[in-house]
């Protein structure tokens, strides 16, 4: 499809090629407002705004084209009296005629400009005139020039000279016609603003548009936007701000939120808009998210609501669990949401229709906003506090955005209205309560229906005809019906994917879960759930640019899950009221016709939707229920999107609520889909079914059958939860329909008529081989010939483990015995006999690498005497990330002992190393993880590690944490993990200090100076899109890119995430290797790539698509014992390898010898392949796709649809670089502010002399103090110094980490303030920071440093005269710190030290902690996290004596750093106070301290068994 | 569910206990005592579920070892039946009498005594007819194709159940006079009572198999009369050529192939009177062939009241541990003491037969020698000879291939180079003439014989009908998983 439109004009995006699309960008950024309330507009404002944006310069990129950036731009009011001294024609009055830039196409200039004046004409506007502002194009990049429009400005006016909203709208409809139209693009069309942007970087803007620099141009109010994209071709038109808002962050939803759209189309009526018809797409196509949801911010601003209530429709609040709201809020936002599902998604939004301006925060609370308001009346928020130098004694508030509320400031009325106000006022616009209360249907309002149960032999007969097998009912259904929990698995998946599998899959298992990684966070739902919702509501939805009390009537569900009897209340539900008619659909066909009869039957359903609407529908249920011997089941999925997609097409969606009642769907994947793909509710009637029916048979016991079917429902929405939170989407609502999955495997006709906008890269099959499938389960259920199958059980199954009937397995018994033996015995003719079973399954279909074939006749053979050697090959291979704790000690070191014999890696995975094996050569790990629980990630172990990996995501269950339970947390874990034996550890999903490209660019930044030597890998999962991550990630300056393939992974996992999120690592690499040739930077990253890589012709097959180092996890641990018992999560490896138990590590009989030994037999195999290929050395070999031959790929009945050749388009892509990484990243360490000191700081450094730097800084100096760390902790060790040997004095706003991994020894005191991220990491050092001794307000009220604040410190001192934002402490696991206000979700997954809160907290305090102590001044149990409260995982409790002193003297030393004044007054009557504080403390900790203390009291061996047995006591309860 | 902490809790592996050897040797009845529940209940809890179950991979069969396991640790009789019948038509055999490959590939025997898979199969299958689970399947469906099976041991027995149950009209043909082949004269009773191929014959007759005894193919009805009358012919008539010794004095009366011995010990214990049958009673035996022929001999003589029996076999005492040729999950060859062993006798290694003496034709020792290696050979050493006494040498050598040669004249079948019937990937031989068992594979295990039976079954079905919904468990050529393969 070639990419057209105004978003693709003036880009430098090539067309979508191979696995390249321009679907997948990505952006983030920096932003800013500034505004004033002296009620006059001023160049000063223009001018704050654009130095504000040359600060934030750091949170942009540069591509490969060094001056080319991503984008940058300014909005600011009309400067009216500016135009009217450079105009040559006559302007109305101002507000009486619009202004634009227009960006125009060189060769059709003249004659669009001649269309877009007769669109106005039409419009009844006049055109003015046009003007050409002056540009300089000589300051952009060279790639920006190439791109780059004809840029004029248009002046409009109206025929009758109206003015206000009335010619907004005329104005808007004349600037959308002309880009629907005509394709023009303007940057805005509007009498009260206007928006000067362009592909340029924060430096370049305002000298490229020197209107900006003219002292005529004046505002009250400016936004300015740096953007970071993640590719290298940004475009013109995409860069911020749009017309009403400027966005960091970015939408995960918008592809469900534009089909929404989409679907309203054919209901938008607005008598203020006129014809609507001639403003279709309301969305346009390549439009990014945030300009999507500008788009339709405009259009709701434009029919009538203001832009407050608009914003709060689009990002409402997390309003559904918040139990404290306002109810006239409450109902606002819920009524709300019967008309608008939230765009969902890291955001911080800043917004302006001219005379209001404001920001808003998402409800996560993910991206960062800082202001400060000056006591004449200025007011600067931005990304980060110190962009705009401001003398302290005029500042008189700081403040922060927070989650979910709003900041506004009223130019006009030149005052800011605090969020409650705005809100209140709004929500008080009309009755939406009453509203609510006569239109709401409740489902449990409606009659009750008697249960219905089925006997055993229905439902079996129903379960062979839906393809269950009997691994189906034990591993998925049972947990699930026995305990409410989604099942876990382990050791990644070896099994064919869908599109090339032998056997019948579900149509389900064709497509693969999206996940966040990098560009936006994954959500931690179990932790986080206060700000998610499952509440959905069903059943027509009326048009949107109206709000009348019919709105609601809509049905209610607090899950959209349902049972059957829930089910049942909805089919009969006229008979409750007459609000409601459902119309059942039935999904069956005629099997035996074939797959004609699917297709018509597809056809027929959807015009019995058609007219069940008609017949005034208001729930469509689509049911599968009744198939017989005839009557096949059509994929409940496939009914779903079709109807579904049918009708969006026919502008009826919204007129219904989709109800799938499906006998297929029994996974948490299963329903994941069919509500990504537009179901409004579900019941999986069928595995409710078995579940009872598993108790009725006594498979289950212990529960009634009623509560194994809640239990199957709870499950499976807890799993959606999951798989929403993957993606970083917090209400169904807004995931619901959004299509965040990719087809591999299904042909893209089959996708565009069905799944319409899904990807399948590599078509594949059609609904005749769908059929095929179905035909073959048919025929097991329905056996036309023989003895009756009542006592045969189910199909076996074999997905998860092994079984001979089952689908194939790469490990199988005869591979992993030939491995073993192989290795152990050091005979290589065996090794191949192994190798060669791999390949040959391979060939058989197994992986799509096995369809590859190797063309041996394009190059000449060398002999092989000539090739690279062993030795040197092994150097490019690297063991996997498992952490000793995941795997035992003996397991672990065994990996790296061999890798350090050969000179390859090992990896020490999350969790640390202990400092004994950190220094010794032979054992340790040469990649040092970083990952989101950062355990035991000191300056110690980041000062000696040779590669530093962060791990973004993991393939085996990728956009998903982790947890150590507590009787794995054994002591030796405990202490290389710096935390508490016998305490559980939480591996949260996202890394808190990445929600976005530009903060991973940050840890890059952080890490790169806590150990310059290591490099820094990036550890991505393979999925659509991820080629695009990889170039961001190559922008942020990563030196190492690895690519996971989707079916590695040790460890625990949720067996959904283990089968269905991520893709094989084929198709992630190929498309990393694209698209980093099409940027330009592939030359200057390595890529590594791993996930089942087992054999020399994996290693070939990758480096022939791109990747020069290679990494095996499952094959080394298979050499060392492993037999793939895939019980890693339950303690039990009977060959200690997985495992903890001192028994069952005792079995390991693992050698580092054998490892070798693989290595070795690897490399050779390589050997031998690069000599029939004829290459030398594997590098000539890298990126030599031309060898692979897809034409000769095996043929089958289902890889015969598959078109394979997008994977080798990179020989297509013409470029002058090298294949594999030939440079360098420019790192620029010498530029860091430490780099300097490093000499002045010698004495201190090298003598261990005490001494003291002073300095002023300002937020674009990052990560101080790291780098000085690094060389303290170079020369002392673990220990460091003497606190406070070095210290530095520093005056002003620090830029983000402030000290981060900084040890002990070094002191950092800041008068000022501070961003993001302070004492991340914190080895020991200490950090104070206090307003200026001048500052213009009280401390204790206003923010003095940002969010995540010592995430990760192991150990040290932080102290905050101040409040500070989201997230403080979260994961401590040993410092002490102390803020005097924090904001929500504070103390997350702490596990050891200390933290002392003197302020206001936010809501979900405490979440996931699991270990130290808070002492919170005046807490309220509101704001602690709920479950933790109920569960007594958390106790409350006043100070004893110990707690009381222990508080005292933190308050002396937070009173002794800061002078703190309010510190200074709870010290003064102290006895008093502190009865006013709370001591936060973990239930299971508080014990295992006891038991400690008891046992050092008594002199027994604090880590010996006698004390982990009580320890086991206390943690199994 | 599954414990995934069993195999933590329950170490010791422990098996049905045999009963007191002067009480057992008294009869002809099966060794073992009644077995415990409670302790196949808590041993079956052992299983680990493997994510790869090697055991389910050693096994011929593919028997589904972790489900059955599982559902016999929780109880559930009727579900492992049916579990267990799903790949296996006769586990009351396997049973007894499967040396157990599964159990040498069990994962816990990597580093622990393997679970008693086994015991715990055969409890199934007797808890299971006590229990009256095991009726006739009927088909509902009679395809009107005929097929005759010739030979009723394992191998013929589980093709005829398959295809009898797929709806084709069964007839197997034994020259015996009692169904089931090796099974009922070849295996003493001590180790498998006869009822229970009896009890399995009810359910088969029942459920439509037709049973002809003493009819000899190939003789009473030639193969092609026989490939004419009916629609499939499956041959499943064994490799029951007995190896031959080729010293001085094999002729010698009171010199005899072990098959002829134990056939006729096996027909007095079922009641029949034989005439002139071969006893061991009172007499010095010595049994040439150290497998489970002669051990089955020795057995059988000492009940007879041998004065004294001595196995000797050329080769090696085997060792008694794994040696590293012989990895896991490979069916190592061990040093084992049988039931037989406990009982009575010696046992003699590295012995060379040199010749058998007698006086007027008659028996009376056998002359030795130590063996020596020479080129790969095994031969006896110079020097070494002497003579032991013996009045009664059985010949337990194995065997060499099927009796082929009126198939092979009668229908130009071809044999390959070990002598077996040659079949292709679907055990046809030729037209509709198909093979299974020992007769196309060679001498081999039970299990292989039954899988062999089913697969066959499987493929006749498919040139039948043209399609199959049979399993298949095992291709012609697939091997025991080893290094060497």
């Amino acid at each position: 499809m070639v990419n057209s439109g105004p978003f693709y004009k003036f880009g430098t995006a090539p067309q979508n090629q191979g696995l390249y699309d321009s679907a997948n960008e990505h952006d983030a950024c920096g932003l800013a407002m500034v505004a004033t309330l002296r009620g006059y507009a001023g160049h000063d404002i223009v001018q704050m705004a654009l130095s504000s944006l040359r600060n934030l310069e750091h949170r942009g990129a540069v591509g490969s084209d060094a001056g080319t950036g991503d984008g940058a731009g300014i909005l600011t009011q009309m400067p009216d009296s500016f135009f009217r001294s450079v105009l040559s024609f006559e302007l109305p009055v101002a507000g009486a005629y619009g202004a634009g830039l227009v960006f125009l196409d060189t060769e059709t200039a003249s004659e669009d400009k001649a269309k877009f004046e007769k669109i106005c004409a039409e419009e009844s506007l006049t055109v003015l005139g046009w003007r050409v502002p002056p540009t300089d194009s000589s300051v952009l990049g060279e790639l920006a020039r190439k791109a780059m429009p004809l840029i004029e400005q248009v002046f409009v006016s109206s025929n009758d000279l109206i003015s206000g909203m009335d010619l907004e709208r005329r104005l808007f409809r004349a600037r959308n016609r002309s880009e629907r139209d005509i394709g023009l693009y303007l940057c805005s069309l509007s009498s009260k603003t206007i928006v000067y942007k362009g592909m340029v970087t924060t430096l370049q803007l305002e000298p490229f548009y020197p209107d900006l620099s003219d002292e005529r141009f004046e505002s009250l109010l400016a936004l300015v936007h740096s953007r970071f994209s993640t590719n290298t071709f940004p475009s013109w038109p995409l860069a911020h701000p749009f017309r009403y808002i400027a966005h960091n962050g970015e939408i995960n939803t918008v592809r469900g939120n534009a089909n929404w759209m989409a679907a309203r189309e054919s209901q938008l009526s607005s008598e203020l808009l006129g014809d609507i018809d001639q403003l279709k797409p309301i969305v346009s196509k390549g439009a990014s998210d945030s300009a999507t949801f500008d788009e339709v911010l405009e259009l709701l601003v434009l029919s009538g609501r203001s832009l407050p209530h608009a914003m709060m429709m689009m990002i409402p609040g997390a309003w559904e669990k918040q139990l404290d709201i306002d109810p006239q809020l409450r109902d606002f936002y819920e009524y709300h949401s019967m008309i608008m599902e939230p765009w969902d998604g890291p955001a911080a939004v800043v917004f302006t229709d001219g005379d209001l301006v404001g920001a808003t925060l998402d409800r996560n609370g993910l991206r960062p906003g800082r202001f400060v308001v000056t006591e004449d009346g200025f007011i600067i928020l931005a990304s980060e506090i110190g962009v705009a130098d401001i003398a302290p004694d005029k500042i008189v508030r700081k403040g922060r955005l927070q989650p979910g509320k709003m900041f506004l400031i009223d130019t006009l009325a030149g005052q800011i209205v605090e969020d409650e106000q705005v809100k209140s006022e709004v929500a008080s616009l009309e009755p939406w309560g009453e509203w609510l209360e006569s239109g709401r249907i409740k489902l449990r309002d409606l009659p009750e229906r008697e249960h219905v149960r089925y006997s055993s032999k229905s439902v079996k007969r129903r379960q062979r005809a839906f393809g269950y097998t009997e691994e189906d009912l034990k591993i998925f259904v049972a947990p699930m019906a026995l305990a409410g929990q989604e099942p876990i698995g382990a050791m990644g998946t070896d099994t064919p994917i869908a599109a090339i599998s032998e056997r019948p899959k579900l149509l389900f298992d064709y497509f693969t879960q999206q996940f966040a990684q990098v560009t936006n966070p994954p959500l931690d739902s179990i932790r986080e759930e206060v700000v998610t919702s499952m509440t959905t509501s069903i059943g027509p939805v009326r048009n949107l640019l109206e709000a009348r009390p019919e709105h609601a009537q809509q049905m209610v569900l607090d899950y959209p899950i349902i049972g059957n009897d829930e089910l049942a209340k909805i089919k009969h539900i006229d008979r409750a009221n007459d609000i409601g008619k459902a119309v059942t659909v039935s999904c069956l066909y005629r099997v035996d016709d074939g797959p004609e009869a699917l297709e018509e039957r597809l056809a027929e359903m959807c015009a019995e939707a058609d007219e069940a609407l008609l017949a005034g529908a208001t729930f469509i249920i689509l049911s599968d229920r009744g198939c017989n011997r005839e009557l096949a089941p059509v994929p409940s999925l496939l009914s779903c999107s079709a109807v579904h997609h049918h009708l969006i097409r026919n502008g009826t969606r919204m007129m219904t609520g989709l109800v799938i009642e499906s006998g297929d769907a029994r996974d948490v994947h299963h329903v994941s889909t069919l509500i990504g793909f537009g179901a409004s509710a579900i019941n999986p009637y069928l595995a409710l079914e078995s579940a009872e029916d598993l108790v009725a048979i006594g498979t289950i016991t212990g529960i009634t059958a009623e509560r194994s079917s809640k239990n199957m429902i709870k499950a499976l929405g807890k799993g959606v939860l999951k798989v929403m939170s993957k993606m970083g989407i917090s209400t169904v609502s807004s995931y619901g329909g959004a299509q965040c999955f990719e087809a591999i495997g299904l042909s893209q006709e089959l996708v565009d008529k069905y799944f319409t906008g899904t990807t399948t890269k590599l078509g594949g099959v059609a609904l005749p081989i769908l059929h095929d499938e179905i035909a073959q389960r048919h025929t097991a259920a329905y056996p036309i010939e023989t003895a009756n199958k009542d006592s045969t059980p189910l199909d076996v199954g074999g997905e998860m483990k092994w079984r001979r009937d089952g689908p194939p397995h790469l490990f199988n018994p005869e591979t992993v015995f030939k491995l073993q033996h192989s290795t152990s015995q050091k005979n290589y003719e065996i090794f191949k006999s192994y190798t060669n079973a791999v390949n040959d399954q391979a060939e058989r279909l197994m992986t799509i690498r096995g369809l590859f074939s190797l063309n041996k006749d394009l190059r000449e053979p060398v002999p092989i005497s000539e090739v690279e050697s062993v030795d040197s090959i092994v150097k490019r291979f690297a063991t996997g990330a498992m952490s000793m704790g995941s795997i035992s000690p003996e397991a672990h070191e065994t990996l790296a002992i061999a890798m350090n014999r050969i000179g390859g890696r090992s990896n020490t995975g999350e969790g640390g190393e202990s400092v004994e094996r950190l220094l010794d050569r032979e054992r340790r790990s040469a990649v040092k993880q970083v990952a989101s629980g950062r355990f035991g990630v000191t300056s110690m172990y980041l000062t000696h590690a040779d590669d530093l990996q962060i791990k973004m995501a993991q393939g085996a269950k990728p956009g998903e944490g982790g947890q150590l339970p507590p009787n794995k947390v054994y002591p030796w874990i405990a202490e290389i993990r710096h935390s508490t034996p016998g305490v559980g550890l939480i591996s949260p999903p996202p890394h808190h200090d990445i929600y976005s490209i530009e903060d991973l660019k940050q840890l890059i930044f952080d890490l790169k100076r806590a150990n310059r030597a290591a490099r820094v890998h990036v550890k991505l999962v393979s999925q659509f899109g991820v080629g695009t991550v990889a170039a961001g990630v190559a922008k942020a300056k990563a030196d190492v890119v690895l690519i996971s393939g989707h079916d590695g992974g040790t460890g625990a996992s949720p067996l959904n995430s283990l089968k269905h999120a991520g893709t094989p690592w084929e198709l992630g690499l190929a498309e990393t290797q694209q698209t980093l040739l099409l940027n330009g930077l592939r030359d200057r990253v390595v890529v590594q790539v791993d996930g089942s890589m087992k054999t020399g012709r994996d290693v070939i097959i990758a480096a022939l698509l791109g990747a020069e180092e290679f990494g095996f996890a499952t094959a080394p641990l298979v050499v060392e014992g492993c037999i793939l018992m895939r019980v890693c999560h339950l303690d039990t490896c009977p060959v200690g390898v997985a495992t903890q138990n001192p028994e069952l590590r005792q079995r390991f009989h693992g050698q580092a010898d054998h490892v070798v030994n693989f290595f070795e037999f690897l490399a050779q195999e390589v050997r031998e392949y690069l000599a029939e290929l004829g290459f030398r050395t594997l590098q000539d070999a890298i990126g030599q796709v031309e060898v692979l031959d897809v034409n000769r790929a095996i043929r089958h009945w289902k890889a015969d649809g598959l078109d394979l050749a997008p994977i080798f388009a990179a020989k297509d892509i013409v470029t002058t670089q090298t294949q594999y990484c030939s440079t360098s990243q420019d790192h620029e360490l010498e530029k860091h502010f430490d780099y300097p000191l490093i000499d002045r700081a010698k004495p201190a450094l090298k003598d261990g002399m005490s001494m003291e730097i002073s300095s002023q800084i300002n937020n674009t100096m990052q990560a101080i103090g790291t780098m000085l760390g690094n060389e303290l902790t170079k020369k002392w060790g673990e220990q460091g110094l003497e606190p406070g040997t070095l210290k530095l004095n520093l005056t002003g706003s620090a830029g983000q980490s402030l000290g981060a991994f900084m040890p002990r020894g070094l002191q950092i005191d800041v008068e000022g303030d501070c961003n993001d991220y302070v004492g991340k990491g914190l080895s020991g050092g200490i950090i104070s920071v206090k307003p200026p001794t001048t500052a213009g307000f009280p401390a204790s009220e206003n923010v003095i440093a940002g969010n995540v604040i010592g995430y990760g410190a192991t150990s040290g001192k932080i102290f905050l005269n101040g409040v500070v934002g989201e997230r403080f402490m979260v994961r401590n696991s040993g410092a002490i710190a102390v803020a005097e206000g924090v904001g929500d979700h504070a103390l997350e997954y702490m596990t050891g030290g200390r933290v002392v809160i003197l302020g206001k907290t936010g809501i979900n305090l405490g979440a996931g902690m699991s270990g130290g102590i808070a002492y919170v001044h005046r807490l309220s149990e509101s704001k602690v996290n709920r479950e933790a409260l109920q569960l007594g995982e958390i106790t409350l409790s006043a100070l004893d004596k110990a707690g009381a002193d222990e508080l005292r003297g933190i308050l002396e030393q937070h009173l002794d750093f800061t002078d703190s004044l309010l510190a200074k007054i709870l010290l003064d009557d102290f006895p008093s106070h502190v009865k006013d504080f709370v001591k936060v403390m973990p239930r299971d900790y508080a014990r295992i301290v006891e038991i400690q203390q008891d046992a050092q009291a008594t002199g027994i061996d604090l880590d010996g068994q006698e004390v982990w047995t009580q320890i086991l006591e206390v943690t199994n309860g | 569910m599954a414990d995934p902490r069993g195999f933590l809790k329950v170490t010791d592996r422990e098996t049905a206990k045999r009963r007191p050897v002067p009480v057992r040797i008294k009869d002809w009845k099966e060794v073992y005592e009644e077995r415990n529940s409670g302790v196949i209940k808590e041993q079956a809890s052992r299983c680990m579920d493997c994510g790869i179950p090697f055991c389910h991979a050693g096994c011929p069969l593919g028997n589904l070892i972790p489900e059955w396991n599982d559902l016999t640790h929780l109880g559930k009789n009727k579900e492992a039946i049916d579990r267990l019948h799903s790949t296996n038509n006769f586990p009351e055999f396997t049973g007894r009498l499967c040396p157990a490959p599964c159990e040498s590939a069990c994962v816990l025997g990597i580093n622990q005594p393997a679970v008693t898979i086994k015991e715990i199969e055969v409890s199934i299958i007797d808890d299971a007819f006590d229990a009256g689970f095991v009726v006739p399947s009927v088909p509902d469906r009679i395809t009107g194709k005929t097929v005759a099976v010739v030979g009723s041991g394992p191998a013929g027995l589980a093709a005829a159940q398959q295809l009898t149950r797929a709806g084709h009209t069964v007839a197997v043909f034994e020259r015996d006079d009692r169904i089931g082949g090796l099974l009922r004269y070849g295996i003493p009773d001590f180790k498998m009572e006869k009822q229970h191929i009896d009890k399995r014959l009810e359910q088969m007759t029942a459920e439509g198999t037709r049973f002809r005894t003493g009819v000899d193919i190939g003789i009473d009805i030639t193969w092609e009369d026989l490939r004419l009358s009916y629609d499939a012919v499956l041959v499943a008539t064994g490799a029951i050529t007995p190896r031959a010794l080729d010293v001085l004095g094999v002729d010698l009366s009171g010199v005899h192939y072990a098959m002829e011995y134990l056939t006729e010990a096996n027909r007095v214990v079922a009641g029949d009177e034989v005439d002139n049958q071969v006893s061991a009673e009172g007499k010095h035996v010595v049994i040439l062939g150290g497998g489970d022929t002669g051990t089955d001999c020795l057995g059988t003589a000492t009940r007879q009241l041998a004065a004294s029996v001595t196995t000797i076999a050329i080769g090696q005492k085997p060792e008694e541990e794994r040696s590293e040729d012989q990895p896991w999950p490979m069916d190592p060859r061990l040093f084992e003491i049988s039931s037989a062993h406990e009982e009575f006798g010696d046992r003699k290694y590295l012995h060379s037969t040199v010749e058998l003496v007698g006086e007027n034709g008659i028996l009376t020792g056998i002359s030795v020698a130590d063996t020596e290696f020479v080129n790969g050979r095994r031969v006896p050493k110079k020097g070494t000879e002497r003579i032991m006494k013996a009045d009664l040498v059985l010949l337990a050598l194995g065997f060499t291939g099927p009796e082929s040669e009126t198939i092979t004249s009668q229908l130009n079948t071809e044999l390959d180079s070990s002598s077996n019937i040659i079949r292709d990937a679907k055990y046809r031989s030729k037209d509709s003439l198909f093979v299974a068992g020992d007769a196309g594979r060679g001498q081999s295990l039970i299990v292989w014989a039954i899988a062999e039976g089913r697969a066959a079954a499987a493929a006749i079905d498919e040139y039948l009908e043209g399609e199959t919904q049979l399993p298949f468990p095992v291709k012609p050529t697939d091997k025991p998983i080893s290094v060497y393969s």
